[in-house]
């Protein structure tokens, strides 16, 4: 890994710029994830800054962005509903510890055991949960907005072909705000959903009270928080490791995400995490170390100070264009040609998990749902034990423990032999336990009733060792 | 002489013939070497971790793509290197080949009608148009 000098500056150019292309980028998406959330497009910008900036320090993923999200921001929902703000930001706080707690006991490491069908879920039911975010501003409104979603979608993915510094959302937005104004467009804009103040975050002290029923409320919001943010800032990480052939430290990410978040809920954000799209712009754009991160962040807040009173004239229609575009982006679309070539449990895996979250609204337990539906199958799988026959010679398939006697000892019961001698093929299997052992004595007990002889051949070295010190042990007694 | 020999490399038949014939120029002069550049492609990548298991069999995967072409340059007893880089291909390859100051690119042609190639552009165009250096396109 980089030194920390490293880190910082051993990209400014590439950094400067690309923290600056990530801001522009940004801000649409932090307003769009505050209205999906049921927030001041304020909050989504604040948490942006405070996070980016914080994460930037105490991050563990030089590169990567991490800001208010859309995976974060559908878990809030019913919390902002029911109870308001100042508890959103006391669920941020809390989100932030559980996740430094992760870190330190080093549960980070345990998103290695997420399978990759529900990674795929994750990120195909929080594509469609942005897009179905989406319709209730562009369905049934007027004519006009159909016409300028399609523009701006139109835009957004024709223009990258000719114009390649400037990001195309940035350029939809400017052309059709200009448009909607001096046209006299009749079109919702997001001022109408909600105010922008062209003032810095200022610390604050989440106006709950302190007691056992407001923990009571928050805590389940925070623990999928912090779930979620965690597995989609791993991914990202992940992502970035990639793209950059750099190596990353997940623990101290996790640690850094938690800070962020605390910091975040006390200057008054929505809890937020890293981002896979803003990402991989960073990346592309050519950032890669800390710096691309905290010029994201400031120069976030310094365009919505500057220019906080255009900003609530864009039309609802364009932002909606761009989140339709980064659902779209967000969605996998290999998961087609994925349902047909996995293995049948893996696309069952896959497709619960996205069943359960766009039934819930809830990611984190879609990914629980997921993980436990295919550690169920695992442990199914490995838990039979086949056993083929070639004439006298019996091959034993899978690994021979205490979930899977049962079967072994079944087939032996219930087969037909002839010879009166067989030999038992283990090159295939291992013995892993002393009910293993027991169940392979218990076959030789049961032929040699019948007037079989058994001869067990092609055992490995571990599996002689378990059986020699189980053997051993009865001997001593 | 062609000493530095840049092959690009990705899993298609069209860079196993441009081995072929890279094979053929550095078999002039024993100090020839070939550098095997395969580039990972950014816009690939997020689809590429969230299929696999892990970076490990991520890799694997990837050297997999290559071992056709490394199988005929070890046969040939060819001196070679495997140099993976992340970006964007064309751009990737030019950078190291001039920052390298390799001698020769040979690259295979991805063989695209005339609508993908107006549309996407040829790679192998790119990298010819850009390099510094005499390039061959294998067709």
């Amino acid at each position: 890994m980089q030194s920390l000098k490293q880190q910082w500056f051993g990209n400014v150019r590439g950094d400067i710029l690309s923290g600056i292309v990530v801001a522009l980028a940004l801000i649409p998406e932090a307003i769009a994830f505050s209205i999906i959330a049921g927030v001041d497009p304020m909050v989504g910008l604040y948490a942006s800054f405070t996070m980016a900036v914080t994460i930037a320090f105490a991050g563990g993923r030089p590169g990567m962005i991490s800001a208010a999200t859309g995976a974060m921001a559908l878990v809030m929902v019913p919390l902002v509903r029911d109870y308001g703000l100042q508890y959103l930001f006391a669920a941020a706080i809390l989100t932030g510890l559980i996740q430094i707690l992760f870190g330190v006991f080093k549960i980070a490491k345990l998103m290695k055991f997420i399978p990759n069908a529900v990674m795929i879920g994750f990120v195909n039911s929080l594509a469609i949960l942005i897009f179905m975010a989406q319709v209730p501003h562009f369905i049934g409104i007027s004519t006009m907005t159909y016409v300028f979603v399609g523009i701006t979608l139109l835009l957004v993915y024709t223009l990258p072909r000719f114009i390649k510094v400037i990001p195309a959302p940035l350029i939809a937005i400017i052309l059709l705000t200009f448009i909607a104004i001096f046209g006299g467009v009749e079109l919702r804009t997001i001022g109408d959903l909600g105010s922008i103040t062209q003032t810095l975050p200022s610390f604050l002290i989440p106006n709950v009270p302190f007691n056992f029923e407001t923990l009571q409320i928050i805590f389940p919001f925070s623990l999928s928080l912090a779930i979620v943010g965690l597995v989609e800032s791993l991914l990202t990480s992940q992502i970035v490791d990639d793209m950059t052939g750099t190596e990353s430290n997940k623990n101290r990410e996790a640690r850094g995400q938690g800070i962020a978040n605390i910091v975040t809920g006390f200057f008054g954000g929505m809890a937020g995490c890293a981002m896979i799209g803003q990402s991989v712009i960073n990346v592309k754009s050519g950032g890669r170390g800390r710096l691309s991160t905290l010029v994201a962040g400031l120069f976030l807040i310094f365009l919505i100070i500057v220019l906080g009173d255009l900003v609530v004239k864009i039309p609802m229609p364009v932002l909606v264009g761009i989140m339709i575009m980064v659902s779209i982006g967000t969605f996998d679309w290999s998961s087609f040609k994925y349902l047909v070539k996995a293995p049948r449990t893996d696309v069952i895996v896959m497709l619960t998990t996205v069943v359960i979250v766009v039934w819930t609204h809830d990611l984190s337990k879609g990914v629980i749902a997921g993980v436990i539906l295919s550690a169920i199958f695992f442990v199914v799988k490995i838990s039979t034990v086949k056993i083929k026959q070639e004439g006298n010679q019996f091959i034993v398939y899978g690994q021979l423990f205490f979930a899977s006697t049962e079967s072994f000892i079944d087939y032996f019961k219930k087969v037909e032999i002839t010879n009166n001698q067989i030999q038992l093929d283990f090159s295939n299997s291992r013995i892993w336990d002393d009910s293993g052992v027991g169940a392979l004595l218990k076959v030789e007990d049961l032929l040699r009733e019948k007037g079989i002889q058994v001869e067990v051949i092609e055992l490995d070295a571990s599996s002689k060792k378990v059986i020699s010190k189980l053997q051993g042990m009865s001997s001593s007694h | 002489m062609y000493k530095q020999i840049l092959l690009a490399a990705d899993g298609s038949e069209n860079a196993v013939r441009a081995t072929k014939e890279a094979i053929k120029i550095a078999s002039f002069h024993k100090d020839s070497i070939i550098d095997v550049v395969y580039v990972v492609d950014f816009e690939k990548t997020k689809v590429e971790v969230l299929h696999s298991s892990s970076s490990e069999a991520l890799n694997l995967e990837r050297r997999k793509k290559l071992s056709k072409i490394e199988h005929l340059l070890r046969e040939s007893n060819i001196s070679y290197k495997v140099i993976i880089l992340h970006g964007t291909p064309g751009l990737e390859i030019v950078k190291y080949a001039n920052e390298q100051q390799v001698d020769l690119v040979v690259i295979g042609s991805r063989g695209l009608n005339s609508l993908q190639e107006m549309v996407l552009g040829s790679v192998s165009h790119k990298v010819m148009k850009r390099v510094n250096c005499p390039a061959l396109i294998v067709k």
